[in-house]
């Protein structure tokens, strides 16, 4: 069995299970945002319980679901505020963990960082990106708010095993490339819809390089082919990260060598460039040489995708100095408030604000055009998030661009999209 | 279950940014959500609906994001049933799990805006009365049919939880 299979094996009460096989599994760990949330729990209250109607009624486990809001807030109007104000009230009735406020940041950064997200465990989340977690060797899978109702009301979900594309990683990386750039060439080649149903595996030498920050970018975007999860076998780098997040005890899955896998795929790092996801398809992707003179309104440099500390120093690195180009405004959001505090206390965030940067506090916001940074008729962002779908952030004929936080970060000062070498 | 109506077409990989932007998505009423339908991918798409519309797609409908609302503001606009050469997972699970009835059908490039359409759900049989032709769309998994029989997850769930417990 392949990881992703050992994993639902596991978490359904079976020595072994195919893909296409339909299962029902127990989770470990569910979660909600604010824009999701609401309507779970509307469901969820909605459903009778034996005799138990919605004051009585009570989750399965309260300690294994965590809400998030980070989507709408700080709140951007008073509709946001009202549905963060009934999570708040449910969190509180149920005793949920709820995240909001000072504590609050990008779902994907926090749980993690949190020590909240385990290997070998089963995290089922109303947020697409949920799939980052695979990154830690979790099978973590994004769902609607349905779908999350059911599992608070019984701790399980059915789940179809996924067949598994193996990717694997070989060759030297060159010079500025970076685990964004892998997983933009991989949705290029895959295509949005070419990965729909399955599980993504991501392995090979290169992966066992990387450190995990670029790890959760990669399995983040799995979804961006149509994934069902991202996976990544743990290996040191991922215990060394654990070590200093969590205490708990977990168990290790790795695939067999004689697993079955509906694709394997090989690809040599040497020859990647850092890429381009052109509008309005993650898949769009371009080598950054072949992408031409594209001015720029908009920087964004954050997210769940690309708004870890380690993404930051390197923006910090090329920022040193400078200043951002004066036809363009540059938002950087650090994904969490702890990145927040470190960013401040390394000095990046005074070379942000010296460079003429704008330096947000941890929300989604920008990325699906909620607030902070929407964009005007026309205009172009380049980004570090996850999609570029036609108004995404903000006018439909609006434009965003993804890329690496380095090549973001030369773009910003260079005024163009380009790449991090022409920085001087 | 037979459903008759009119087709409304849109092509492939239609996100859910494009199905109800991000900006709608603090609307919990579906009602509401329901007068934004598809608004990013056509800004007056909600015009050309009326009750009881089809909704035929190319391949990857549904694309994006998790969000529910994007198969309840299809629902509340009037559409009866979406029929796509595929769908994206999430959207696919959203929408047996609210009660929107969708078909996956290899052949929607065979059929039209304006075409009128007959389909038995339950034999996934479609007819298409302007063209004069039928096509057979693919079978639901037992499970899934099961969900869909029970109108939506949250009834599977109960009534297989009051099973469970009657039989201890």
């Amino acid at each position: 069995m392949t990881i992703s299979e050992k994993i639902l094996a596991s978490h359904s009460g079976r020595k072994e299970v195919k893909a296409g096989e339909f299962i029902q599994a127990k989770v470990d760990l569910a979660l909600a945002n604010d824009i999701t949330a609401p309507l779970a729990i509307k469901e969820f209250s909605q459903v009778r319980d034996g005799h138990l109607w919605r004051d009585e009624k009570k989750v399965f486990n309260p300690k294994r679901i965590v809400f998030v809001l980070d989507h709408f807030t700080p709140n951007k109007d008073v509709l946001s505020a009202e549905n963060c104000k009934f999570i708040r009230q449910f969190a509180k009735e149920q005793g949920i963990n709820l995240y909001n406020g000072g504590n609050c940041g990008i779902e994907h950064a926090l749980l993690p960082e949190e020590g909240l997200i385990s290997p070998g465990t089963l995290v089922i989340g109303a947020d697409s990106h949920t799939c980052t977690y695979g990154a830690l060797g979790a099978f973590a899978s994004g769902v609607g708010s349905t779908d999350l109702a059911a599992v608070m009301l019984t701790g399980e979900i059915w789940l179809r095993v996924p067949e598994t594309i193996k990717i694997v990683y070989f060759g030297k990386l060159r010079s500025w490339v970076s685990g964004k750039d892998l997983i933009l060439y991989t949705i290029g080649q895959l295509g949005v819809e070419g990965a729909n149903y399955c599980a993504l595996e991501f392995s090979g030498e290169v992966i066992s390089s990387l450190g995990q920050n670029e790890r959760f970018t990669i399995c983040n975007m799995a979804v961006e082919a149509g994934a069902k999860n991202g996976i990544i076998e743990p290996d040191e780098i991922t215990f060394r990260y654990l070590k200093k997040k969590t205490k708990q005890s977990y168990q290790i899955y790795k695939s067999d060598s004689f697993s079955h896998y509906k694709r394997v795929i090989e690809i040599d790092c040497s020859k990647i460039e850092p890429q381009v996801a052109f509008p309005y398809s993650p898949a769009n992707v371009r080598p950054l040489s072949q992408v031409g003179k594209i001015y720029l309104d908009q920087v964004v440099i954050g997210s769940c995708t690309n708004g870890w500390l380690e993404d930051l120093r390197i923006v910090a690195k090329i920022f040193q100095g400078k200043k951002v180009h004066p036809d363009l405004r540059v938002l950087i959001i650090p994904a969490t408030p702890k990145i927040y505090l470190s960013a401040l206390k390394e000095g990046l965030v005074e070379i942000f604000l010296n460079a003429g940067a704008v330096v947000g506090p941890p929300t989604c916001g920008p990325c699906l055009g909620g607030h902070l940074g929407v964009l005007a008729k026309g205009e172009k962002c380049l980004s570090t998030t996850n999609r570029n779908f036609r108004g995404r952030m903000g006018d439909p004929e609006s434009e965003v661009y993804l890329v690496s936080p380095a090549v973001a970060a030369a773009s910003a000062i260079l005024g163009r999209i380009a790449h991090p070498e022409k920085v001087r | 279950m037979i459903i008759r109506g009119r087709v409304q077409k849109v092509g492939d990989d239609v996100n859910t940014d494009e199905i109800i932007p991000a900006k709608y998505l603090n609307i919990l009423e579906g009602e509401e959500l329901g007068k934004h339908c598809l608004e990013g991918l056509e800004p007056d798409f909600i015009k050309k609906i009326s009750s009881g519309n089809i909704l035929v797609a190319g391949k990857n409908f549904g694309c994006g994001s998790s969000r529910e609302q994007a198969p309840r503001a299809i629902k509340a606009a009037g559409i009866s049933l979406v029929i796509a050469q595929s769908f994206a997972r999430i959207f696919f699970r959203n929408a047996i799990n609210i009660g929107l009835p969708i078909l996956e059908l290899e052949k929607t490039k065979e059929i039209f805006a304006g075409d009128e359409l007959e389909v038995d759900l339950a034999e996934g049989k479609v007819r298409n009365f302007t063209r004069n032709k039928e096509y057979k769309a693919k079978e639901f998994p037992l499970f899934i049919l099961e969900i869909i029989s029970a109108g939506g997850l949250l009834n599977y769930v109960q009534r297989k939880k009051k099973n469970v417990s009657c039989t201890g």
